[in-house]
């Protein structure tokens, strides 16, 4: 897989879906409307200043909250390349593997990275580095169940291939 | 051989993926019994089936769909959502697809309808799909994704979860119901201490616990991280399901010697009526030690507390009294079922006279849609089950947690008080 880099947008603990997006846009399935709303309540200037690439980094449990995929979609459609966090809520981190959003666990990276702090990652072997601080890290890797589902493309192309329908 | 002692989560989740044991950690493709997705959720499930390209649905009679979120349609997009809905449901053969006026918010109507019983596996595009653990079954929240590739295949992957034991004991206090030991519970543990695990609900105080209470404990297993919540079914189940379904299932619970990866104790009679401040379900406090806190806006609803027995309970708060001048209450039964029910029972009559707002069931102020939501600088008390920033409106707005006695009690008050504090 090849390597991202994007700068860091960095947020604290218990970042929850409705922080990411929310309720009163969940009217629409359109991802770049939902992306134009990402983080608004918590980080009003984040749509306009992230970058196709950048890197979302957070605390523990992000996504906790509400089940609606339209946040990873939302985070996703903004052009976050990658979520870092030193932990994820379940159904976020179930849906964000469903639709292909890369999301990593690696508490140091998130500990340690500051806001606008470049990052590099390699998907293929979880290795984190942050580039202003030339500090390295080694994120916890998938379950080989869920790698079989990211490395077919997301649940859908997964399901397709389980159904013999690909 | 010895069979492995194992919980009441891990032998449904064995059943369902045709194993006889599995262990916590374990990934399971398991066979769902029931599925759920409402009109926020659905839309996105919806697209994603379509480009999985199976011919139909797995099983249109295991598929439940409920306009339930932005309901009754509350702008022109919200009603475009609606009729995907429902023209899916159409083209699809969906045997349980409920629309306005006859279903309500989904996890206080599934229950009523029968249609989730002991034993049985339910997953749901909604995070508070929990809430069924109270009758015993595997019931947790995925999303849309998820939700598509269960309706084309009948099955969903699922990590078997560690559990962990929370024994109640004692006697509650006066007007101490679910939500207080729910949101004690939250407040010791964490939003984030049950994360990926199963709370299993336990002990006497429990057992003697009514059903309409075990619902509300359960729906709020996932503001503490967890899969699942789950309740091992009892004599009160057995009576509960009685009145909903004469259709056979088969119960379980957890061995004797079942392992946990740990065992919380709550002394029930040491619980006082609970409130939880902004902005996480995790800030639980008696309401006794609460500071003086006007508020804007009562709640009474939700899948959390907008039950039956959750509105009698306001009722006997309310009666006779009036709304503080400077409170709005708003009242929104959770079915036709439970709304019909109270206009029987006299409480649409004390909602009303006390001077509260009687609206028909929707989830709408519980996430901020419509029928409730706050302006800025706004405060609620509500019956529902996050008061995340911005959860009911505006981003500067604030939502505080409580059950429905401190509700009706503090909508009289015009700010936040028990029962108690009333002459």
């Amino acid at each position: 897989m090849s390597e991202l880099r994007g700068k860091v947008h960095r947020y604290g603990e218990n970042v929850n879906t409705d922080v990411i997006i929310p309720a009163r846009y969940l009217t629409t399935t359109d991802v770049a409307e939902l992306a134009s709303h990402c983080m608004e309540d918590i980080d009003a200037g984040f749509v306009a200043t992230v970058q196709k690439g950048d890197i979302m980094v957070a605390e523990g449990n992000f996504g906790c909250g509400s089940s609606r995929e339209h946040a990873p979609l939302a985070i996703k459609g903004a052009g976050i390349s990658c979520v870092i966090a030193s932990s994820f809520a379940r159904i976020f981190f179930r849906n964000a593997i469903n639709v292909g959003l890369p999301v990593l666990v690696c508490p140091e990276a998130a500990a340690e990275a500051k806001n606008g702090d470049e990052l590099s990652i390699d998907l293929g072997n979880g290795r984190v580095k942050n580039v202003t601080q030339g500090r390295e890290y080694q994120a916890e890797p998938f379950p080989e169940f869920l790698q079989d589902i990211v490395a077919a493309g997301g649940l859908v192309a997964y399901t397709k291939k389980r159904l013999a329908l690909g | 051989m010895m069979e492995m002692a194992q919980t009441i989560t891990e032998k449904i989740l064995a059943a369902h993926s045709g194993q006889e044991e599995v262990h916590p950690g374990q990934f399971v493709m398991a066979r769902v019994d029931l599925m759920l997705g409402n009109d926020v959720t659905a839309p996105i499930a919806i697209e994603e089936f379509r480009k999985i390209g199976a011919k139909g649905l797995a099983d249109a009679s295991r598929v439940v769909l409920v306009a339930d979120h932005g309901t009754p349609n509350m702008d022109i997009k919200a009603a475009e959502q609606c009729r995907v809905m429902r023209e899916f449901a159409r083209a699809e053969g969906v045997e349980h697809f409920f629309d306005v006026g006859k279903g309500g918010i989904e996890h206080a109507l599934l229950p009523e309808e029968g249609l989730v019983a002991p034993g049985e596996c339910v997953i749901g595009a909604d995070s508070h799909t929990c809430t069924y653990g109270a009758l015993g079954a595997f019931a947790s929240g995925v999303g849309s994704t998820d939700l598509a590739a269960t309706m084309a295949s009948g099955s969903c992957w699922l990590r078997v979860p560690e559990s962990i034991k929370v024994v109640f004991r004692g006697e509650r206090k006066r007007w101490v119901g679910g939500k207080d030991l729910i949101l004690y519970t939250i407040g010791k543990m964490g939003v984030a201490g049950a994360t990926y695990q199963a709370l299993e609900f336990c002990g006497e105080t429990i057992e003697s616990l009514p059903m309409s209470d075990r619902l509300t404990m359960c729906n709020m297993a996932v503001e503490a991280g967890a899969k699942n919540g789950i309740v091992a079914p009892d004599a009160v189940t057995e009576a509960y399901m009685k009145t909903v379904t004469s259709r056979p299932y088969e119960a379980v619970v957890s061995d004797a010697e079942a392992e946990y990866t740990r065992t919380i104790e709550i002394d029930c009679a040491e619980v006082e009526l609970q409130v939880a401040t902004p902005h996480l379900p995790e800030n639980a406090k008696a309401v006794s030690a609460l500071e003086e806190t006007p508020i804007d806006q009562v709640v009474i609803g939700s899948c959390t507390n907008g039950r039956i027995e959750d509105l009698r309970m306001a009722a006997e708060v309310l009666k006779g009294r009036t709304v503080s001048p400077g409170v709005r209450l708003i009242v929104i039964p959770a079915t036709p079922r439970v709304q019909l029910q109270a206009i029987r029972e006299g409480l649409a009559e004390v909602f009303l006279e006390a001077g509260g707002a009687l609206t028909t069931p929707t989830c709408g102020p519980c996430l901020g849609m419509h029928t409730g939501v706050l302006a800025k600088g706004e405060r609620a008390l509500a019956t529902t089950n996050r008061n995340f920033v911005g959860r009911m409106g505006h981003p500067e707005s604030e939502v505080y947690l409580a059950g429905p006695a401190v509700a009706a009690a503090s909508a009289v008050l015009g700010r936040i008080g028990g029962p108690e504090e009333l002459s």
